[in-house]
């Protein structure tokens, strides 16, 4: 079976985050590049029904060139092919224009399941694979932590609040990875190495057929700024007895928080 | 005059705190501007819900009632609630960022061709347009967002935004639709985890634990404080990732964004990315070990002790204050 996965390439998640001098953005300089961490599920999870049913994964990935690398990670990883999405009306999509290209690129491989992460770690929207899904008229699972692959529907438990639900789905689906879902892969050397000779495309939004006015962003971030210093730290000294009866009374009195 | 329309999540025939928080939200939002407020509420007999909905502040409930649409499912949900969006036009949706609204609210924008901002934490407006406040980086950065073009749709973080003040003797008007509840998946079982446990992200107070109880056999002590003072269980990724506790309880950048009132940390180092996730708790008390580690930058109350001495001691006196409290 064909599958198809977003990949979405992320500043590490223990990237210092300046604003950029637009106020709007952030510094890339220093940032380390990875593949969101959600996304690295969806490509394992992709690999793992592959090897047991057969098919082929290819991943889509839309951002300058920098995304190449997130690209190969997954190619070395074991993906088959890529295709990177590149142009810069890209360069102030939302959401929405992100889902909108995606769309494009994925609707003529007849993927019988897409897979994504359930959200971009640092854009934290987790709006993509519903929004790509509607687009898309396919039906959804989101936050997956299992995909049970049959012929022609999935079953996949997803996670909420305190439970997890099990739904029935019919193919071709849209399905959000969530953690839990699977422990990704290293790389292989090997892997590593074929990774360089897989085809990776790229096609712009003309090759997409779409024009600036289908990539209007409806959102757009105004202003970017890092969150308020919290006031000092209030050590609280002596013995444990006293700093537990101290932390009771400053939690009771001061913060009035139980 | 325009309106402010909520979607209004239900679980097993009840209104979660998070609708309520939504209505209560657009109600205030509401009466800056001389608008109305409607709520969508969806599911197999929930017309007795629209009552709590007007109390909290809707002018008008529409109610989607369907017996197949008893479990939430995304295609029909997002159809019925898309639908009356496109009939009411309201200037602004609110939907909760549950797991559900989460699902939702993508799906209801793309069919509308409007723009979400997900994860609001704030609210204003701004000549007559609505501007957001959210979280990016989890939490590292905070994001100013204006929309294009209207219905200007926002998710609202959980535990964020006040409940107003019900008032049992506002009526709403009911408008009852007919939906079309086909869906290519469907929910065919749910396993609720331990029943009576406090949803991380819903909780007011969480009790988190992390590398330095040293080991699984120790985070009963995290689990003895937050029976204690009925708070969540929380968890860092190390200890997750050790395989300690479930992934459900990971608090940070792949886990879980927190903001209860009352947030302890119990030997957890303070990675950023932990930091991300739970820095906008309102009070922190970090017990830790190590006097200089991070997480004591963003606490109010840090304690440099054994959490093996501590822990036990605090649960005991948070015991015995709260009972007496009653």
């Amino acid at each position: 079976m064909k599958l198809a996965v977003c990949v979405k390439q992320v500043p590490d998640t223990e990237t210092r985050i300046r604003v950029s001098p637009d106020g709007a953005g952030i510094v890339e300089t220093d940032v380390n590049w990875i593949v969101s961490p959600y996304d690295e599920f969806a490509i394992e999870e992709a690999l793992r029904i592959k090897e047991a049913r057969g098919g082929e994964v290819v991943l889509v990935s839309l951002g300058p060139d920098r995304v190449l690398s997130a690209l190969r990670s997954g190619l070395a990883m074991g993906a088959d092919s890529a295709i990177h999405l590149k142009d810069p009306l890209f360069d102030r999509a939302d959401p929405l224009a992100t889902a909108q290209a995606l769309a494009a690129a994925i609707k003529p491989l007849d993927a019988e399941l897409v897979l994504a992460g359930q959200q971009g770690v640092g854009g934290d929207n987790s709006q993509v694979p519903g929004l790509l899904a509607e687009i898309l008229d396919l039906p959804q699972v989101t936050m997956a932590v299992k995909i049970d692959v049959q012929d022609g529907r999935a079953v996949v438990t997803r996670e909420t609040e305190g439970a997890h639900e099990e739904w029935d789905v019919t193919l071709p689906a849209v399905v959000s990875a969530q953690k839990g879902l699977n422990e990704p892969r290293y790389a292989s050397l090997k892997g590593i190495m074929a990774a360089k000779k897989k085809p990776v495309e790229t096609r712009d939004a003309a090759a997409l057929g779409l024009a600036a006015e289908d990539l209007i962003p409806r959102t757009r971030v105004v202003a970017l700024e890092l969150p308020a210093a919290r006031a000092a730290v209030k050590m609280i000294e002596g013995d444990p007895d006293t700093q537990v009866a101290e932390l009771l009374r400053l939690l009771r009195e001061e913060a009035k928080v139980i | 005059m325009p309106a402010i329309l909520t979607y209004a999540e239900q679980r097993d025939g009840k209104l979660r705190r998070p609708s309520l928080e939504a209505v209560s939200e657009a109600r205030r939002l509401a009466d800056a501007e001389g608008a109305s407020v409607e709520s969508v509420v969806i599911g197999s007999g929930v017309e007795g819900l629209a009552a709590a909905l007007g109390a909290y502040g809707a002018d008008t409930v529409h109610v989607v009632d369907h017996p197949e649409l008893a479990a939430y499912a995304s295609e029909s949900y997002a159809r019925a609630l898309a639908g009356i969006v496109a009939g009411r036009k309201p200037s602004v949706v609110l939907v909760p960022y549950t797991a559900a609204g989460k699902d939702l609210a993508p799906r209801a924008a793309a069919r509308l061709g409007a723009g979400l901002a997900s994860d609001c934490v704030s609210l204003a407006w701004k000549g007559g347009r609505l501007e957001a406040r959210r979280p990016m980086f989890a939490g590292k950065a905070y994001a100013t967002v204006r929309w294009e073009g209207e219905p200007q749709i926002a998710s609202l973080r959980p535990n964020v935004f006040p409940l107003g003040t019900p008032d049992a003797l506002r009526k709403p008007a009911v408008e009852k639709h007919v939906p079309d509840p086909s869906a290519r998946a469907r929910v065919t079982a749910v396993h609720a985890a331990d029943s009576g446990k406090v949803e991380l992200t819903e909780a007011q107070i969480i009790v988190s634990g992390g590398r330095g109880l040293r080991g699984p056999e120790n985070f009963h002590l995290v689990q003895g404080l937050a029976e204690a003072l009925g708070a969540a269980v929380g968890a860092s990724r190390a200890v997750v990732d050790a395989g300690w506790v479930d992934h459900q309880l990971q608090v940070g950048q792949t886990g879980k964004t927190v903001s209860p009132t009352l947030y302890v940390a119990c030997g957890i180092s303070g990675a950023i990315q932990h930091l991300a996730g739970m820095s906008s708790s309102k009070v922190i008390v970090a017990i830790n070990k190590d006097p200089e580690a991070p997480i004591f930058k963003v606490a109010d109350y840090g304690i440099v002790g054994d959490v093996f001495e501590l822990l036990p001691k605090l649960t005991e006196a948070a015991r015995a204050y709260l009972s007496t409290k009653g």
